[in-house]
Order: structure tokens, then sequence, then C-alpha cells
């Protein structure tokens, strides 16, 4: 993602050109060489490795064998597969777009300097970045229960029926409210923070403008942060189409509806380890991994141009 | 994997917005300085507070009940008896007090995996920060564009390959993929680009110390801020961490907290499985303490790290 520019490029501090040639040696390789050789462990041989396989299939007569692209023809005519990112793109123009909502809304309300006990407001709504996805999952998933839950004291104390947030109408809904309460918080920090770095002079001069509040968002915050918008949707996307987590603690509520190809994460998930195609799951795994950052490139794309 | 959590990209505030834009000619001004606060955007603003807080109040007041108590009561208020403290002592005794075994595993992760990651991340940061070296530019692309690669695509390959190296339900599974923070690297290049003074270095080496000492007595201790919000985030992924433990470990002896408390929870589906909501509620209470604690007192040090991340006038 070239929307983070090495600050060495643009810092003031840049050393003159002459001095840092000098510099120019296999030094620097001493300190960046760890981190190198185990992101080339983790990150780069299994991409590789990925690859490889999804180039043979592994049959009970004959054994492994190359298939060329086969695997990627029978993924492009999975209906499991197509269903389980369907899913997922629903959830993704749905969701993010009120997780960001309200990230920003927030982060705009503390930035705006109004709130009574602004850092009360602002380290509360964080909060719930440090619970992990299984605790989140399982309070909500509590929360969620007809019976014994929130959802079924609300039904007795009021004497309504509210619907199942687990029944497979509903289920994508609740699981969209768990994710969007675990990273809200996450998402205004980073508007938060970009925010706070616009320049003050900026402000005096709207404000000679007699520009008001609205005006100076509408013209000089959503401009100033687009860089740190464009970043937390491109993070959204990808972490919408990696959905795995809520789906799988959610299941034992919830099988009718949280079937083993639920989303696309889920159903590489099972391929793999219940049902033993490795091959086959490397090549959905892959699929994914091109969609994502192929769309994750058509926002950046589209978010730094616009205005521009 | 972590996400990482990035903050304004350095260029973005560098435009000038309103340009061009029809001056609003109004009479109205504003008194410069601090704006008036404001009862209505409080309450507005408040409402996000609840729903944030609701969540985590029910767990502290369900931490508090016994498994029938969960049953009979109202979620969001107490029951009749108040059996917080049994809860916990039931936590930790269970099947043999296998919690804490997992709270140790946890542990174990999250000083070799988020301290590794912490580490690596520095010295990686102060390389791309203050050298200039062959592959450079190299490196920064590799790592920015493999963070755009889903995790889903690594994890059956990472699997595949560990296994075959037998690494697959030892410990090393859970944190050797723990060793690699990108976002880590990239906020330790920022904060060090803007921390070190590079004559400070230069005056060092005059001096005579060698790269190694140059770092450890000169660059390291004006990275603490930055190390601190580094190390807490590389903590909270750690900690955290679900899928990858989900993958590579089977033996209940080397769960993580998550996955431990995920298994509790499924226990009661299994046939004569004992239910123990209870116990999975105080689990995640006790499992959830400790990192908000953690960002509560070093909010000081994370905040002003998170902020220099994105400082560029």
């Amino acid at each position: 993602m070239t929307t983070l520019q090495p600050p060495a490029a643009t810092g003031p501090r840049q050393a003159p050109p002459a001095a840092r040639r000098d510099r120019r040696s296999w030094t620097g390789w001493g300190f960046i060489g760890p981190f190198v050789a185990v992101f080339a462990l983790v990150f780069l041989a299994p991409i590789v490795y990925s690859i490889y396989l999804s180039l043979f299939r592994d049959q009970l007569i004959g054994g492994t064998t190359f298939v060329g692209l086969d695997n990627y023809q029978q993924a492009f005519q999975d209906e499991r597969f197509w269903a389980a990112l369907g899913r997922v793109t629903l959830f993704l123009c749905v969701q993010v777009p009120i997780m960001l909502g309200i990230a920003l809304l927030a982060a705009l309300a503390l930035d705006s300097g109004r709130l009574y006990g602004k850092s009360f407001f602002r380290i509360t709504i964080f909060l719930p970045y440090a619970v992990p996805a299984v605790v989140a999952t399982l309070m909500w998933g509590f929360m969620y229960g007809t019976k014994y839950g929130l959802v079924g004291d609300i039904n007795g104390a009021f004497g309504v029926t509210l619907p199942d947030p687990l029944s497979p109408d509903l289920v994508l809904a609740s699981i969209g409210n768990i994710v969007t309460w675990e990273f809200v918080g996450y998402n205004m920090l980073i508007f938060y923070s970009a925010l706070r770095v616009i320049p003050n002079s900026l402000y005096e001069a709207a404000e000679i403008d007699g520009a008001g509040q609205l005006r100076v968002i509408t013209a000089i915050k959503l401009p100033a942060i687009r860089g740190a918008l464009v970043i937390a949707t491109i993070f959204s996307i990808i972490g919408s189409f990696q959905l795995f987590n809520e789906p799988n603690i959610l299941r034992p509520l919830a099988r009718n509806a949280l079937t083993t190809d639920y989303t696309p994460n889920f159903y590489t998930y099972s391929l793999s380890f219940n049902g033993q195609q490795h091959n086959y799951s490397a090549t959905v795994a892959i699929i994914m991994g091109l969609i994502t950052m192929v769309i994750a490139y058509v926002v950046q794309l589209r978010g730094m141009r616009k205005g521009a | 994997m972590s996400t990482p959590l990035t903050t304004a990209s350095p260029a973005a505030p560098a435009k000038v917005p309103g340009r061009g834009a029809p001056k609003l000619r109004t009479t109205r001004r504003r008194t410069a300085g601090k704006p008036r606060r404001s009862v209505l955007l409080t309450v507005l603003t408040s409402l996000i507070v609840l729903y944030t807080v609701v969540p985590l109040v029910w767990l502290v007041i369900n931490a508090t009940k016994t498994q029938t108590g969960l049953a009979d009561s109202s979620g969001m208020w107490f029951a009749d008896d108040f059996a917080l403290w049994d809860n916990i002592r039931d936590t930790f005794t269970y099947h043999d007090g296998v919690f804490g075994r997992w709270l140790l595993n946890t542990l174990l992760y999250v000083v070799l995996g988020a301290g590794g990651a912490t580490f690596l991340a520095v010295l990686g940061g102060y390389a791309l920060a203050k050298f200039d070296f062959p592959g450079k530019r190299g490196v920064f692309a590799t790592v920015i564009g493999a963070v755009a690669v889903p995790g889903t695509a690594l994890a059956v390959p990472t699997f595949l390959m560990f296994s075959k190296m037998g690494l697959t339900d030892t410990p090393w599974a859970v944190i050797i993929p723990s060793l690699v923070s990108p976002f880590g690297l990239y906020l330790m290049w920022v904060f060090a680009t803007e921390a070190i003074p590079t004559e400070l270095l230069e005056a060092a080496r005059i001096d005579g110390a060698g790269e190694a000492r140059t770092f450890f007595t000169v660059a390291l201790p004006l990275l603490a801020p930055g190390i601190v919000t580094v190390l807490l985030f590389t903590t909270v992924a750690t900690w955290n961490n679900y899928f990858l433990p989900l993958i590579m470990l089977k033996d209940p002896d080397w769960y993580p907290l998550t996955l431990g408390l995920s298994a509790w929870n499924s226990q009661a589906e299994t046939i004569g499985g004992e239910v123990i909501f209870n116990l999975v509620i105080t689990g995640s209470l006790l499992t959830i303490l400790p990192l908000i604690v953690a960002f509560l007192l070093l909010q000081k040090y994370w905040q002003s790290g998170l902020a220099a991340g994105s400082v560029k006038e």
C-alpha cells in the first residue's frame, strides 16, 4: 500500500545527500536482517507454497498430480464459494459504513473540544479493542439469547417477542453488531489522531471567513483526514473478507444458521481441516487474497484521487 | 494476523482545503480560543459509550452468578447470591486447574511472541530510519504489499509447512508467526525518524562506539514511547489471537486462554458435557482484565506514541 509513505523521504531531518551516500552500506542489514528472515518464513514462504499447492490435486488413485489451473476452474464454478463471498460482500457493504460512520462521528465529537470529560470518552470507546474476539462473541452470544439472555429479559419485561438475533435471517446482522462493537473505538482513534494534526492556521482562516462548524468539518477536517479514512476503509475490507472468528465461535448457538461454508475463510478452514482438501483450500484462499487486494487497491486509487 | 493500526498518511494534511470555495460572508464571528462545551453533544456521544459499556457491565454482573442464577435472574442485575469469589476459585480449580495452565501459556506466547515482535520491529524500524542499505526500498515494498494479503491465504500453507517441520502442536507454532508485526515495523520507522537526531548517532560513532553500542545506549532510550506503543499493540494481538492457535494446536495443554474459553463454551453441547457458563463468563472477565488495566495505566505512553506516528507538520 503506497499510502504509507516512507517518512525518510519527506522528513525534515533528512541528512544531506553526501552524508547519506557515505553510510550506504550493509550495516543496516544487521538490524533489519532478523525481521526479514522471520518475515520470509511466515509470510513469503507460505504464499509461494500456497500457489504451488493450488496447482496440484491429491487423488485417491494416482496420488498427487499436477493439474494446472483446474482447481481455479473448479472454484469459479463452486456455488458454495460464491454464496460465501456474497455474504461477506453484503456484510462489507452494510457493516463497514455503519462502523466507520459511528467512529467518525465520535472522532469529530472528541476533536470539537465541546465534550465534557473528553479523555473519559476517548478511552472508554476504545476499550473493546482490548477485548479478544472470543470474549466479545461469547458475551454478545449470551446476550442474544431469547431465553436467558438480554433479548429474553426484554421480551419478559415488556411482554414483546423480539425476533431471534441468531435466526438465519438475522445472524449476519448480529455478527455485524459484534464486529462493530469491537472496532468502533479503534477506528475512532485512527481518525482522531489524524484530526489532531491539522494545523491550527487552517481553523483560524476558517474563522476569519466566518465558517460554521459544519462547514469547517466538510471543508477542512474531512479532506485533511482523507488518508486515514482510506486506510481505515481498506483495513475494514480486509477484515470483512477474512471474517471467521465471530461466526466460528457463535456456531454452537446457531448451528442451523451458520454453516461450515458461511464465509470464504470458514469454507477454506473446513475444506482443509475437516475435509483434508488442502489443495483446493489453498486455491480458494488465493482467489480470496487476490479479490481482496484488487478491491483494496481500487479503494486506495479512488480515495486518493477524489478531489485531488 | 494482527490488525495494523495506522495513523494518517503523513502527506494528508498538506493540502489547503477550501481554496477556491466561495467565501462565506456571514457576520457571525465565533469567539476565538476554546469552543463552548455542549451538553447536547456530550449526551449524544454518551450513547456510543453506552453501547461500548453495556456488554462489559453485563460481563461483570454475570460473573457474580452461579449457573442457576444465570438462568433465573435478569441479565442486567445481580442475582440473589453473590458468587464471584466462588466462580473465580472454581475457574482456577476446574479440571485440575487447566485455566491456570492456559493463562501461563498465554503469558508465554505474549512474552516471547509480542516481546520478540517488538524487538524485531524496533531493530528493523531503526535500520529503515537511519541507514541506507542495498534493497531498502524492496524490503519496505514487500512488507507493505504482504500486509494486504489476507491471513486466510497464509493459514493453511503455514500449517502444512509447520506440520512438515514438526512444529504443529508445540508453542513454537504460535510464537514464530507472532514474531512479525508489519504495523510495528512501520510505526517504529516513523517514530525513529522523528525521535533520533542523526547528528547524535554521528557523534557516538565519532566517539568510537560500535553500531550495536550506539543502538543500545543512544537510540534505544529515545525510542521508549514508540516501543511501549508497539509492545502494547503486539501484546493485544498475541493475547487475543484465536485463529492461529486454533489451526496449530490440538493438545489442550498448549491452548491459550481464548481457545480454552471457546472449548469450555462448546462443552455444553457435547453429550454428557457439563454446562459451565458461569465459568466461561468469569474466565472471560479474567481474560480481559489484564489488558484493560494495561491500556488504562499506560495511556499516556501509547497515546503519545500513536500521536507521534501521525505528526507531520
